[in-house]
């Protein structure tokens, strides 16, 4: 038992020392602190956020580790939260308690568009295992499809962010437009019970909360794995010189189109706790705003971090609940400027702040090894480190940098 | 679709065709700034439907102005000029500011962007309310004429027609016959060997993006004459811009044309026949699929990597 505890904890799996600490600050953040601290509306609010830190996660693979930003992880969201929607809307409208519908049986929102039987595709939603199978399995095989076509032929970069986001207004504009199917703009509303439990008590409501945390937790130790891997490092080497591993054999599209499809299940999951704790599913987590925020809340808290993905998602969000409660106005101004401070200035967000300044904490060091961490930023940070170097250069020597100047005219 | 006579379908697909020809013209004049900054320059602008609607607000401002002192009749084309020009400053402060800091890294250009476009809807919204305003259409725009009874054509139509034909070749004059179009393809063709033989890269960057930005302006001063203008119109036309800017390939003023108009033409028939939401969903469906089987868009222009 000892000897495969501190294997754990010497393996990479974990992340070494810090790799540790940081979980377990985390654990205790989501699983006790929070729980302790705040009433249970707050905390349904909270796992709310959480949900969205799926999300985060998966973009921290796909983009801060594999160079490949996808504008459209609310795709994936939106289908997870939209197939357990269908399996609670199911449940809620059996005949006894629609009995006032022209057609009993089938949602209240197919009645009202004049439809008298149940459409072919939602049929599987009967069940409970089909539901979570297509949960899983439907974001995984668009994300292939998708993936497919487009890594196969190296498309990559800006067109990839590009053409995810079209997918999305796509998919957007597809589930208004259909109202009958898919309960138009309002979404799949009024969903209380998951075979027969009470999800709005707050008992379940504590329970639904700390499925959501394990299964966050579990999509985290499911990504480090990956990273750890070998697979991570060539995830890595392809971000960083993608011609160089296609030139030493790989083939660079399979390990793509596996990321991509393993961050839409991660995104799938979030989707399907997010209905569960929130009650309804709509249009409105799955088109370009929504997909956009999450590569915000992931890149607020670090690309590259797992672990700062799950803060940059919570700070944010509490953010925008707290300002949009009190100063509406105010809120767009700061998440648009937290934007491009943080593109600008730390490309790697919270988690890269913390680590340059918890290395020199005197009760952090025993936590990081004492050969200083290789700049995995490097290629792309020159142009942030170029300005930054400008901008101390001119507060530390201004008549020099005049002098520069003078001499370039 | 069959319920109509065939000289009902004629008439349907010329005004259908018409007012697709609005859109076109709108989505054409913004997608030609985005043709210079993300063909050129690889800077994905999220915020250039936000430049659209300063130039929107401005001629709005400006046909109020108008409306006041009793020049209703001569205002657009102040219009449209000082519409290009703020645009225009603007664009060219963000580049200084932001976008100049970015280069190396495209897909960070496409996050800051995004910011940008939020704090500048709320700086509209702020400043000119969520309403949506409109502007006060000189009388010779209103009306329409009819080459037949049972075809009408709206004037403010033909006129943002013309004025897209103007500033298309303004631009091809700009890009490929002036030594500004020159120094800007140079720099975007190899940016080091464009800097060894004396062009000022960083310079040539920041007008080219200042430029992309003035048509934008232009564009936002078409888009009056043929809707209202509120916070949020410019995220109305971006995913379409880009969508124009990538099929036609990148680079190619040519094939930016030609995918505004199949886009526009697409959505607009479509949309008579279908509901509006499933015409345009077909037409994005059918874009992306056409870019999955060839990414580099119609009219690549043919390169070595």
């Amino acid at each position: 038992m000892n000897a495969i505890l501190s294997k754990l904890n010497s393996s990479e799996l974990l992340g070494g020392k810090k790799g540790v600490l940081g979980l377990a600050v985390l654990a205790a953040v989501i699983f006790i602190l929070l729980p302790l601290g705040v009433d249970i509306f707050r905390l349904n609010l909270v796992g709310k956020y959480l949900t969205y830190a799926f999300v985060a996660v998966s973009l921290v693979l796909l983009w801060g580790n594999g160079g490949i930003l996808s504008l459209g992880q609310g795709i994936f969201f939106g289908l997870g939260g939209y197939g357990m929607a269908m399996f609670m809307k199911l449940e809620a409208s059996d005949p006894v308690s629609t009995k006032i519908q022209t057609t009993p049986g089938i949602p209240d929102f197919m009645d009202w568009n004049q439809l008298t039987e149940l459409p072919w595709f939602w049929e599987p939603f009967n069940s409970l295992p089909l539901t979570i199978a297509a949960i899983l399995i439907i974001p995984a095989l668009f994300a292939y499809i998708i993936g497919f076509a487009m890594f196969k032929r190296r498309v990559g970069g800006v067109y990839f962010a590009i053409i995810t986001q079209a997918i999305a207004l796509i998919l957007s504009i597809l589930i208004v437009g259909q109202q009958g199917l898919t309960g138009g703009v309002n979404g799949i509303t009024d969903l209380k019970t998951m075979l027969g439990w009470d999800t709005r008590t707050d008992s379940a409501k504590y329970i639904l909360y700390y499925v959501n945390g394990i299964l966050l937790f579990g999509c985290i130790l499911l990504s480090r794995y990956i990273l750890t891997s070998k697979f991570g490092m060539l995830l890595l080497a392809m971000r960083d010189k993608e011609e160089r591993v296609r030139f030493s054999g790989y083939d660079v599209s399979d390990f793509k189109i596996f990321i991509f499809c393993v961050a839409a299940m991660i995104s799938a999951i979030g989707g399907a706790m997010f209905t569960l704790q929130v009650g309804f599913m709509s249009p409105s987590f799955v088109g370009i705003v929504p997909s956009i925020e999450m590569v915000i809340f992931c890149a607020v808290g670090g690309r590259i971090s797992l672990i700062g993905a799950v803060y940059g998602t919570l700070l944010v969000n509490y953010g925008k609940t707290f300002f949009s409660e009190t100063y509406p106005e105010l809120w767009l101004f700061l998440m648009g400027g937290l934007f491009m401070a943080v593109v600008m200035f730390f490309p790697n967000g919270l988690a890269g702040l913390w680590d340059q300044h918890a290395r020199k904490l005197k009760f952090m060091k025993r936590f990081y090894d004492d050969t200083p961490e290789p700049e995995r930023f490097e290629p792309t940070l020159s142009a942030a480190k170029d300005t930054a170097e400008a901008a101390v250069a001119k507060k530390e020597k201004p008549a020099k940098v005049a002098n520069m100047k003078g001499a370039k005219a | 679709m069959f319920d109509y006579s065939m000289a009902e379908i004629g008439n349907i697909v010329v005004m259908q065709g018409f007012s697709g020809l609005s859109m076109f013209t709108v989505l054409l004049l913004m997608a030609l700034g985005l043709a210079i900054i993300f063909g050129q320059m690889g800077v994905i602008n999220m915020a250039h439907g936000e430049f659209m609607a300063i130039g929107a607000y401005t001629t709005v401002m400006i046909s109020k102005l108008a409306a006041n002192y009793g020049f209703v009749n001569y205002y657009f084309i102040f219009a449209i000029l000082i519409a290009f020009m703020l645009a225009f400053a603007v664009g060219y402060f963000i580049e200084f500011i932001m976008i100049r800091h970015l280069y190396k890294r495209p897909l960070d250009t496409l996050l800051a962007t995004w910011g940008l476009s939020l704090v500048m809807q709320q700086i509209f919204r702020s400043t000119f309310g969520a309403k949506e305003v409109s502007a006060e259409l000189p009388e010779w725009m209103l009306g329409s004429f009819k080459p037949t009874p049972d075809i009408d054509i709206p004037i403010n139509g033909v006129f943002v027609m013309f004025l897209a034909i103007i500033v298309t070749a303004g631009v091809y004059l700009f890009m490929y016959r002036s030594r500004w179009g020159l120094r800007v393809r140079a720099t975007v063709q190899n940016r080091v060997m464009a800097g060894a033989v004396g062009i000022n890269t960083a310079k040539v960057d920041r007008m080219t993006f200042a430029l992309g930005c003035g048509i934008a302006g232009i564009a936002g001063a078409a888009f009056t004459t043929i809707a209202s203008t509120g916070p949020t119109t410019g995220t109305l036309y971006i995913v379409d811009s880009f969508m124009v800017v990538v099929f036609g390939g990148a680079a190619s003023l040519m094939g930016t044309i030609a995918s505004a108009f199949g886009i526009a033409q697409a959505q607009s028939i479509l949309q008579f026949f279908m509901t509006s939401s499933m015409g345009k969903v077909s037409t994005l469906l059918v874009i992306v699929g056409i870019l999955m089987m060839k990414p580099e868009g119609l009219f690549a222009s043919k390169l070595r990597k």
